[in-house]
């Protein structure tokens, strides 16, 4: 025990005196936190759209609050003005037929020019038709993108920055010479690793507690479960990345191939973690989310956070992430057996 | 001359990366309380041999046998200090925080402890110095910090990979001086060089050429067998080309 505790107080003492990495695992989430949070949250985009030829009941009636609205005599006039994108649509009416041409090469655009359009011509006259009563059984109506993304990113970022910094630390134990040298004491391999594990964790629990306090309490990130068990995901979470970044260390000879994991290891864990609905992945490629540790964090910081779940909810995914971890740790200690095969 | 006891025996010792075979059929028995030295150009298996007994690596062939048991065995490691030909130091870490560090290793603690790192401070001469970040070392302090982690933990048996590469003339005499000291406690202390004028100061030497031991002997006897007046001439004497 004495031997993890010295190997847990030394880790933790490099970790405090590189300045610059702190800042990088602390601020650097935060800050593409921030930059996500006013992506996702900002202001709905107003379409601009020609009307030609409107009848005047058409153009009464319609609402102008939530698009900039340009009349035109001619129709040629809006359409130059959409080829040069400087009107999204414009709508035509031929014979009282109203023709709807879309300027369509942005998504995002297309869809609230579409929305607005739709609006306006729903027949409003049907005042007798009964106002639909909105409910949701999770979240609210008003959840946002930035909502539902927040706890894959919180997920993510643990993740990335564990395995990057775990990784390039154990690589570097390798290279200087270090682990050689604490393979000729009394150190048993598996102190050398939990060693590793614990003062990591105990950064992890920091770094995570600062970054998740920020996305919930400064950018109001939903927040319906309890805090805590945020925590213990990102802990176990942090686990798996330490121990994945450790022995993936081991196959890499500098700093540079350690790197090269990230878009092998770490990008498509992003795709299948939930990001993204997972239900129109091709079939083929949909199993790639079940040997994807983020994908069981993800899915239980969503569940903590959106949908207010406790710990009888998610114990199924601490577990498996725990199962990750420790398959990762034994094949650590198989591989140090080249070093010293005692 | 007193009974002699074998600390390290090294038997039918054998190793081949692949097809490249670095030491081959080594004999060869070190004894309790001499400085034995390794003598060699650079290649020529002294540090492939010097990590087998320290347990880093293992033979392909034949056996290690340190106090009587066989290598590679935890057990033993505690009774074995070693010096890496690399410094193998946490530079993020001041002299004092490494050695701390290790000797927590050793399972030292207390006052025992701070005697220790002070006493091994003091035989490198760097107990001015312990404050200082390793990375702002000089090579020389490097080395001499590496000397003292593994004086640490008082070891009855020391292996020590090039300890004095880039240490200057004076400090140079003093560590053989501690090493002698070290010897006269009854510890044994194998020793690597390429430097000739060092391996006159081992009780014993074996000549190390393309993995093959060429000689074993004290200097005077090795110099005797082959007429010559350095352990230089010595070497090349043996190595076949007079």
């Amino acid at each position: 025990m004495m031997r993890v505790t010295a190997m847990v107080k030394r880790i933790l003492k490099q970790l405090i005196r590189d300045k610059r990495t702190i800042g990088l695992l602390i601020f650097a989430p935060i800050l593409v936190l921030t930059m996500l949070y006013f992506v996702f949250t900002g202001d709905d985009y107003i379409p601009r759209i020609g009307l030609v030829d409107a009848p005047e009941p058409f153009v009464e009636q319609m609402d102008d609050s939530k698009a900039a609205i340009t009349i035109f005599k001619e129709e040629g006039e809006a359409e130059e003005k959409v080829a040069a994108q400087e009107l999204d649509a414009y709508i035509a009416f031929v014979d009282n037929q109203p023709e709807l041409v879309l300027e369509g090469s942005d998504p995002t655009v297309t869809g609230a020019t579409m929305e607005w359009v739709q609006e306006a011509f729903q027949p409003g006259q049907q005042e007798n038709m009964p106002q639909l009563k909105v409910e949701t059984v999770f979240g609210s109506d008003d959840m946002g993108q930035f909502d539902y993304f927040g706890p894959v990113l919180l997920g993510f970022f643990v993740f990335f920055f564990v395995f990057l910094i775990a990784g390039v630390s154990f690589l570097r134990e390798r290279t200087t010479g270090t682990l050689e040298r604490l393979l000729a004491t009394p150190l048993r391999k598996w102190e050398i690793v939990v060693g590793y594990v614990i003062g990591f964790g105990i950064f992890t629990m920091i770094q995570s507690t600062i970054i998740a306090s920020y996305a919930v309490y400064v950018l109001g990130m939903v927040m319906e479960g309890a805090f805590f068990h945020v925590l213990l995901v990102i802990l176990l979470l942090s686990f798996t990345a330490l121990s994945l970044g450790i022995l993936l260390s081991t196959f890499a000879h500098n700093e540079l191939q350690m790197m090269q994991f990230i878009p092998i290891i770490v990008v498509p864990q992003i795709f299948f973690s939930g990001l993204f609905n997972l239900e129109t992945v091709a079939e083929w490629l949909s199993w790639i989310s079940y040997i994807t540790p983020l994908y069981y964090a993800a899915d239980a910081l969503r569940d903590i956070m959106v949908r207010g779940y406790g710990f009888a909810e998610i114990y199924m995914n601490l577990i498996i992430l725990l199962g990750f971890t420790l398959f990762f740790i034994m094949m650590n200690i198989l591989v140090l057996r080249k070093f010293r095969t005692m | 001359m007193k009974q002699k006891n074998a600390c390290v025996s090294i038997q039918n010792v054998s190793k081949s990366f692949g097809t490249h075979s670095v030491l081959r059929d080594i004999h060869l028995d070190i004894y309790e309380g001499e400085i034995f030295g390794l003598l060699g150009p650079s290649g020529a298996g002294k540090t492939t041999l010097v990590k087998e007994l320290a347990g880093l690596d293992t033979p392909t062939e034949g056996t290690n046998f340190l106090f009587g048991q066989k290598m590679p065995n935890l057990s033993l490691i505690e009774r074995i200090g070693y010096m890496a030909q690399s410094d193998a130091l946490y530079t993020e870490l001041s002299a004092k925080e490494n050695l701390r560090f290790f000797s927590e290793l050793y399972g030292l603690k207390g006052k025992k402890q701070a005697e220790r790192m002070e006493e091994v401070a003091k035989v490198v001469q760097l107990s001015n110095h312990l404050a200082k970040v390793v990375s702002n070392y000089s090579g020389g302090m490097k080395r001499r910090l590496s000397l003292a982690i593994a004086l640490l933990h008082e070891p009855e048996l020391l292996i020590l990979d090039e300890p004095t590469v880039g240490i200057d003339p004076v400090l140079r005499k003093n560590i053989w001086h501690a090493f002698q000291e070290l010897k006269e406690q009854g510890k044994t202390l194998i020793v690597t060089t390429h430097v000739m004028d060092e391996a006159d100061k081992c009780d014993r030497l074996g000549l190390l050429r393309d993995g093959k031991l060429i000689a074993v002997g004290t200097p005077d006897e090795l110099k005797k067998q082959t007429g010559t007046k350095t352990i230089e001439e010595a070497f090349l004497y043996f190595g076949g080309e007079r």
